[in-house]
């Protein structure tokens, strides 16, 4: 029966499943700005973390990311703050743009988490732009809840996922 | 009593070449007490005695006990059907032509007695079966006979029992379908996801992805024969559509915007509805796929994702949270003013309407739970059917009587499983899967 001889077609078919590895964008974000988060970036040739123009300057010192009260996108005195930082050096340090990941705790809906995602990256990046970061060096994503950073089903993990993360790159914004 | 053929499996039957093997005449006319009706109400399962089909051919027999076994794993599955032990049998079947000792089989309260054979030659395998109903002493539809190659042993034995099924509840089944699913892999904060494709009950898998960028909610085509998903292969949250059979994909362009995502397929699988992300906003879309046409279906500042369309194409159900909460709403297909049909505690997300068009299956957060429900169109009747730390995305089974879900455990080494439950609540049941696996969606029952 001819129907029935798909599922047999289907089994050959699978072994030629498209094996491709897309490069992500800028390398980054593999783990959601985890440990690895800089990976694919030039570290000897920019400097370390000492140097203040440093992506690990950046990330370490100004602060990479800022965080969300439960279901809120509105920034924090504290976020604030430390945007007030990314944005100085993305104005200073031009070379460089600039992707921010939106995240979202676990506690919530697959498709829901990931539209708050978006409203956080974008808080971060309209406050970017309102303190002179051109538009145009500024991309957003976000990850909903695909991406915690910590595990524990516990406001004190939920707290450090509800977050927005400021990945540093040089390169083309397409 | 009209013998209660189901529709949905005419056309199945046609594409069998099914095979009457009683007068004709006889069939139509059918009546009798062997029925089912599925209610809402606790079910006493029916007790059903399925004899070990009859090996017709030499070095059929692993074969037919397979074949047997799975027709009664179909139904006792759905915890409509308890399967009578063979040790309690008064009558032994011998032969698949032998008349059937009906006073042997009301002695042991079998309700409804289920006889096969099975040949097999070469690669391909011959399935016979007859349904009878014990006690009006008659037999229940006419007896079929399906061929298919070995191989697809399984799909055979899936449609014997969705024939089953179908005579004694009146309603189509849904044994011959597939899922496809998220695999997951990975530690929590660092988790390898690919797309998996299976069969209901979880044999015959698949892998249709590999795993190097996030995939997220595959949303099966109304035939079967495509399937939606969010990739992150850009670095960016885009729709992939991805062919079943040749596993090619491309991504679909959408209206411009940022992100894309949460997709589903029209009814007629030529458009798509989606959501897309602009500037920190989150709206409904509507892509012709053929040309590539896109309408705008909601703009408003706050979240509107998750879309599903009814059965007959004119309506959707999504989530908002305009009111200052998730809850759910509909509107025309082709846009326009949104009605809230959610009204109770808490958050209502991943709304889906059953292929019936009478009930839509949700996601529900209440006071630190999470919940898979049910509720009329018009928000009434809810019910919730689960509860756990974290339960989420409901998908129909082909006929509407089931749904599957992801559930997830809590802490640093939670991980998702899939479910299934009856509409009505009952038989939870854990869907076995090779590990972790999230985000089911439920094709139609195959052709």
């Amino acid at each position: 029966m001819n129907t029935l001889t798909k599922v047999g077609l289907l089994l050959v078919a699978l072994s030629t499943a498209a094996c491709t590895n897309p490069n992500r964008f800028g390398g980054a974000g593999d783990a959601g700005a985890g440990a690895g988060a800089n990976a694919g970036i030039d570290q000897s040739a920019l400097g370390g973390a000492n140097d203040p123009s440093s992506p690990q300057y950046f990330s370490q010192t100004i602060g990479d990311r800022v965080l969300f009260q439960v279901d809120q996108s509105t920034l924090t005195p504290e976020g604030r703050a430390t945007l007030d930082g990314q944005a100085r050096w993305l104005q200073t340090n031009t070379d460089y743009l600039a992707v921010i990941e939106g995240h979202a705790d676990e506690q919530g809906t697959r498709e829901y988490n990931l539209a708050l995602g978006v409203r956080r990256a974008n808080a971060v990046r309209e406050y970017l732009i309102a303190q002179g970061v051109p538009a145009g060096r500024l991309r957003t994503v976000s990850y909903g809840k695909e991406r915690p950073i910590a595990v524990c089903s516990e406001e004190s993990c939920y707290a450090q996922n509800r977050r927005a993360v400021t990945i540093i790159s040089i390169g083309q914004v397409s | 009593m009209r013998y209660p053929m189901g529709r949905h499996l005419v056309a199945t039957l046609l594409t069998l070449l099914a095979l009457a093997l009683v007068p004709q005449g006889a069939v139509q006319a059918q009546s009798g007490p062997l029925r089912i009706t599925i209610t809402d109400g606790v079910v006493e399962p029916l007790p059903v005695a399925i004899p070990t089909f009859q090996a017709e051919t030499p070095g059929s027999e692993q074969m037919a006990a397979q074949i047997t076994q799975l027709v009664a794993d179909d139904l006792t599955g759905t915890g409509l059907f308890r399967r009578i032990p063979s040790s309690s049998f008064i009558s032994q079947v011998s032969s698949f032509t032998q008349p059937v000792a009906y006073p042997d089989w009301r002695a042991i309260n079998a309700q409804g007695l289920i006889t096969g054979a099975v040949a097999v030659n070469g690669n391909q395998v011959t399935v016979k079966f007859r349904l009878y109903d014990v006690f009006s002493g008659q037999e229940l539809g006419s007896g079929q006979q399906l061929v298919g190659t070995t191989d697809a042993w399984r799909r055979i034995g899936h449609k014997v029992a969705d024939q089953v099924y179908s005579r004694i509840t009146g309603e189509g089944g849904y044994f011959d379908s597939r899922v496809v699913f998220v695999s997951e892999t990975g530690p929590k904060d660092n988790r390898l996801k690919r797309l998996g494709i299976m069969d209901y009950d979880g044999a015959n898998v698949q892998y249709l992805t590999d795993s190097a960028s996030i995939v997220l909610a595959p949303r099966f085509s109304p035939t079967g024969d495509r399937v939606l998903y969010t990739t992150y292969e850009s670095g960016f949250p885009r729709i992939n559509v991805l062919d079943v059979a040749s596993v090619g994909r491309q991504q679909i362009t959408t209206a411009p915007g940022e992100m894309a995502f949460s997709p589903r397929f029209s009814r007629d699988g030529q458009s798509v509805i989606y959501s897309l992300a602009n500037g920190g906003n989150t709206d409904i879309w509507r892509t012709q796929l053929g040309t590539g046409q896109h309408q705008r279906l909601t703009s408003a500042p706050s979240i509107e994702t998750a879309p599903s369309l009814s059965p007959d194409g004119s309506q959707i159900v999504f989530e908002s949270d305009r009111s200052g909460t998730q809850q759910l709403y509909i509107m025309p297909a082709s846009g326009g003013e949104p009605r809230r049909i959610s009204f109770g505690e808490g958050r209502y997300g991943s709304p889906v309407w059953s292929p019936r068009g009478d009930l839509i299956a949700f996601t529900k957060q209440n006071a630190g739970r999470f919940h898979i429900g049910v509720m009329r169109t018009d928000g009434s009747e809810e019910r919730l059917l689960t509860g756990s730390f974290l339960d989420e995305g409901p998908t129909w089974s082909p006929n509407g009587r089931v749904l599957m879900f992801t559930r997830e455990t809590q802490g640093a080494e939670g991980a998702p499983a899939l479910y299934s439950v009856d509409v009505s609540g009952r038989n939870l049941t854990r869907v076995t899967t090779p590990g972790a696996a999230s985000d089911p969606s439920w094709g139609p029952l195959q052709q």
